[in-house]
């Protein structure tokens, strides 16, 4: 019974993590029609901000400053390699994607020689529990609250504010929003600080219990949330954290029996085939009809 | 009596909860012209596509010389959304893809010109070939096919030599000027050997003396390629003038047909339809 | 008779400077480390830099031109590559690792599940040594490589059955995720008597067991950067040959206009499909020259950012160019292997200034910097979509076109 309470512990974890980071390849997506390749390393990055920062100055003040700086390099992203190239064809956005996301793995490479770095530990956030028998760190029950609080004060940002409708306008119809004096620009920039943000606090959450960062540390989180997002229904919020918190159920069953542990990450690769086969607009998802 | 060579049967085209073609039934026959007419938005180009395979129709039928291509009926979700009519009478489900439609002789184009732009006015004509040529990927790949490769240029020259085309055969298809693009996507279809061309809004965006001489075009074409011409159209002097029967389609139901003169006189096509002068 | 085909003139004289060339680097390779000390014996001598940049760029060109046939004139975006590369270089290895040397690699795992290999089969055909030996070896290792596209090209055809049909970012998403499942399956240890789980592969036939040796064992002719070469030049070929033809045409309409080309009567999903067989063959065939490259394969170097890597080097020379995914495979592979190397190490001037930035991995930053630049401000690469000999045409024809115009 532990077992069984400690599997489903670590999947509502880990998967409360992938969702914050889902929420950002799904809002980003909805509007710009963009898998933003980028935002999994940046994640990482805001790991690499908090080792940083946090070995010159109290935790209490590096948390937010991690956050605001996380949310500021995403929308420096956008600003410099997508903002230029929204005329042109989607491919090419997506190429610039991922040299954005080759860049941040380089640079990150190039800045910590090689050498993993170790996440400071927020105490409050490391400290161990019990919870029904099993034991695990305190972090594992706050993400999943955490991921809720967010998510209902983003779900109000978005159904009762001004910006948001402006959000839920531009990803139903671009051109019109715009020719409406939607100030594109600011719908954009909003949406890549919010997306970022919520993968900072991600990342704060991620790496109190996986404690090592390597350049490579976003790729497969982030690789994992856009699959989240797909199979909740690219475009939709809550679709994402759902299939956020399915998938780190599974991958936390499967890397428990050792015989087919290796296929932890691949079974959310196969997951992605699966959906995409069936049901391509997710589970919440909304069919589109193209004109012809 | 001449052939029936297109005979749609009760098309029903339903999205959601939208009704884009209601009930439609008309015929086509051996050798004619005939046109489709109707305010925007009344279904025209969904029909089109109902005929060309690009949806599948929610409910009704088409025949080709008299062979079923295509045959839909309500499934899933839409059995209890559907709003049409005719439920029931199609039982079977016949949903080929356009390239199937297009090598059974029925060729279009369309109403936002979609050519091949970055490449050559050539290519854009010689690719129309492909589908017909005697080959497969290994033969081309090591020219094994040289015989077909002569013969699809020759034709292709053919075409473009008919169409006065030649002289931009080099040129990249989307640095044409708008009214030689169309001319071009008329070629195209053409090289498919069609025997029924589906023309939509051939004349879109033209001046009165284009749409004059593209009146004379389609005349022509239908006699030197044996065609028979199905087309929709806004500009009623091309309409009037070369069509042999119209019918005209409002909100997705067929309000009336007959030949230019009945249309013109029909006091609901003029309701709904032909008060405004179009060509202003 | 307008456009007809590159007159075979043209075609003639580059098939003689390429095999003039051929013949030259033989010649350099064998030769190289009898010129006098300096800059020549430098670069020339068999085991300089300039041969490993050859011999790479020669694997990496092909696979960047086997990309560019999907994503620069199909328009298909698939994120695919390094799953078939690895398919291709497992196929190899496995079917070529003499049964001598079988115990030895697969030590883990108490031998191989297979044990022959087919230079060996044709050896009892033709003998194992001298002549003889040399035919067992060309042909064993020919059917290896072959075998090693079909076994790509057949894993292309199953995934492309529900992949192809899905639109360019899903397909971008579903082939990514099918490489990593691919890469997740080689690592199983329950299949290590085939694939040996995560070890390497080692000891089968490499581009060096081309070089001929004299009974003494001494090299008596470096055949080891033609052969690369020879099998990228002819694949790339082929691939030339498929561009140009009707089926290559009917690619380019694809990526032009989907609804067009169906409604111009080509199949949709049978053309993406031949399109990503085709690719994913010669993927293949990339995959065991990488192999044959690095005299070992571990299935964990097959990432995606080995895909990303051939990407963006498709994008440097120009998507739908293949002309420039030549030049660009060999500038990236020369600057990062060789030229650019400089960057990684630190630099101490003679008055002890210690040159910034300059350590370790700065070479990648630079790189990706670059990129970035390509990608944002010189989209269409080097080449754009225009092919080496179009470059030579474009001064012809302008006095034509006035003869035409007056």
């Amino acid at each position: 019974m532990e077992y069984l309470v400690s599997i489903i512990l670590s999947g509502i974890s880990v998967g409360g993590q992938y969702a914050l980071i889902a929420i950002g390849y799904t809002m980003v997506y909805g509007i710009l029609r963009l898998i933003n390749f980028a935002h999994g390393d940046v994640f990482m990055v805001a790991g690499l901000f908090m080792v940083y920062l946090s070995a010159s100055m109290p935790i209490y003040i590096a948390i937010p400053l991690v956050l605001i700086l996380t949310a500021l390099l995403g929308y420096i992203i956008e600003r410099v390699a997508y903002k230029p190239l929204r005329s042109a064809p989607r491919m090419s956005v997506m190429i610039s994607a991922i040299g954005v996301s080759y860049l941040l793995q380089n640079l990150a490479l190039y800045i910590t020689g090689g050498l993993n770095q170790m996440y400071p530990k927020i105490q409050f956030l490391s400290d161990s529990i019990t919870i029904l028998g099993a034991t695990t760190r305190r972090v594992t029950v706050i993400t999943p609250i955490l991921v809720i609080i967010l998510i209902i004060v983003l779900t109000q940002l978005i159904n009762h504010t001004k910006i948001g409708m402006a959000m839920r306008a531009v990803s139903k119809d671009y051109e019109t929003s715009e020719l409406m004096g939607i100030k594109i620009n600011n719908v954009i920039s909003m949406t890549f600080i919010i997306g970022s943000f919520l993968a900072g606090v991600g990342s704060m959450l991620y790496f109190s219990n996986y404690a090592t960062v390597v350049p490579l540390s976003g790729s497969m989180p982030g690789l994992k949330a856009f699959v989240a997002a797909v199979f909740g229904g690219i475009g939709s919020i809550p679709g994402a954290v759902i299939g956020a918190f399915i998938i780190g159920i599974c991958e936390s069953a499967i890397k428990s029996y050792s015989m087919i542990s290796v296929f932890s990450d691949a079974f959310t690769f196969a997951l992605l085939i699966v959906i995409l086969a069936v049901k391509p607009t997710g589970l919440f998802g909304e069919k589109t009809i193209d004109k012809v | 009596m001449s052939n029936c060579v297109l005979k749609v049967m009760n098309l029903t085209m339903q999205f959601g909860g939208v009704v884009a073609v209601d009930n439609l039934s008309f015929e086509v026959n051996e050798g004619e012209i005939v046109a489709l007419i109707g305010p925007n938005g009344a279904g025209k180009t969904t029909a089109f596509n109902c005929i060309t395979g690009v949806y599948a129709p929610t409910n009704g039928r088409v025949e080709f010389y008299g062979t079923t291509m295509v045959e839909n009926h309500p499934k899933g979700k839409m059995r209890k959304q559907y709003a049409g009519e005719n439920n029931g009478t199609y039982l079977r489900s016949i949903e080929p893809t356009p390239d199937k439609i297009t090598n059974l002789g029925i060729a279009r184009t369309f109403q936002n010109i979609r050519l091949f732009s970055q490449l050559s006015v050539f290519d854009n004509v010689l690719i129309a070939k492909h589908m017909r040529a005697k080959q497969n990927f290994l033969s081309a790949t090591f020219r094994i096919n040289h015989a077909e490769e002569k013969r699809m240029r020759e034709e292709t020259y053919a075409i473009l030599e008919e169409q006065d085309l030649v002289k931009y055969a080099e040129d990249i298809a989307g640095s044409l000027p708008y009214g030689l693009q169309r001319h071009l996507e008329i070629a195209r279809a053409l090289a498919t050997d069609p025997k029924l061309l589906l023309l939509d809004e051939p004349a879109a965006g033209m001046n009165p003396q284009e749409t004059a001489e593209l009146t004379g075009f389609i005349g022509q074409i239908r006699k030197s390629h044996n065609l028979t011409i199905f087309m929709i159209e806004h500009h009623m002097d091309l309409v009037m003038r070369i069509s042999e029967r119209i019918y005209v389609l409002d909100f997705g139901k067929l309000i009336a047909q007959g030949t230019p003169t009945e249309i013109q006189n029909d006091p609901r096509v003029i309701e709904a339809y032909l008060g405004v002068d179009e060509d202003a | 008779m307008i456009k007809q085909e590159k007159n075979h003139k043209s075609s003639f004289i580059a098939a003689i400077i390429l095999v003039a060339f051929l013949i030259i680097l033989t010649l350099l390779e064998t030769f190289g480390s009898q010129f006098p000390e300096g800059f020549l014996r430098k670069t020339f001598s068999s085991t300089s830099m300039l041969y490993t940049v050859l011999k790479k760029g020669a694997t990496y060109a092909l696979v960047t031109v086997s990309m560019n046939l999907l994503n620069g004139f199909t328009g298909l975006f698939s994120l695919g590559q390094a799953g078939f590369m690895l398919l291709g270089a497992y196929t190899y290895g496995i079917l070529t690792i003499p049964s001598a040397a079988r115990d030895d690699v697969y030590y883990l795992h108490g031998g191989s599940a297979i044990n022959f290999s087919t230079q060996e089969i044709f050896g009892s055909l033709f003998g194992n040594s001298g002549v003889g030996g040399a035919v067992s070896l060309i042909l064993g290792v020919l059917i290896a490589i072959i075998c090693a596209g079909l076994v790509a090209a057949f894993f292309a055809y199953l995934i492309g059955l529900p992949v192809l049909r899905l639109k360019s970012d899903y397909l971008a998403i579903a082939t990514l995720g099918f490489a990593e499942i691919i890469r997740a399956v080689f690592q199983w240890d329950k299949l290590a008597p085939i694939t040996n789980g995560a070890n390497m592969l080692k000891s089968y036939p490499t581009f060096s067991s081309f070089n001929i040796t004299n009974s003494n064992g001494d090299v008596i002719l470096r055949l080891s950067t033609v052969v690369p070469f020879l099998i990228a030049g002819v694949c790339i070929w082929i691939i030339v040959l498929l561009i140009n033809s009707s089926y290559g045409r009917a690619f380019k309409a694809i990526r032009e206009d989907e609804t067009a080309a169906e409604a111009m009567g080509i199949n949709l999903a049978k053309h993406k499909r031949l399109s990503f067989c085709i690719s994913s063959f010669f993927a293949g065939v990339g995959g065991a020259m990488l192999a044959m490259y690095a005299s070992t394969v571990q299935a964990k170097t097959f990432t995606s950012a080995m895909t990303y890597e051939l990407l963006l080097i498709v994008v440097i020379g120009g998507i739908g160019s293949v002309s420039g995914s030549c030049i660009a495979s060999f500038l990236y592979i020369a600057c990062s292997e060789w030229w650019l190397r400089f960057l990684d190490n630190e630099i101490i001037l003679s008055n002890g200034f210690k040159v910034p930035l300059l350590r370790n991995s700065f070479r990648m930053v630079v790189f990706s910097v670059v990129i970035m630049i390509i990608v944002l401000f010189f989209r269409r690469g080097i080449m754009g979509n225009k092919e080496l000999p179009d470059l030579f045409k474009r001064r012809r024809k302008k006095p034509e076109q006035q003869e035409a115009a007056k």
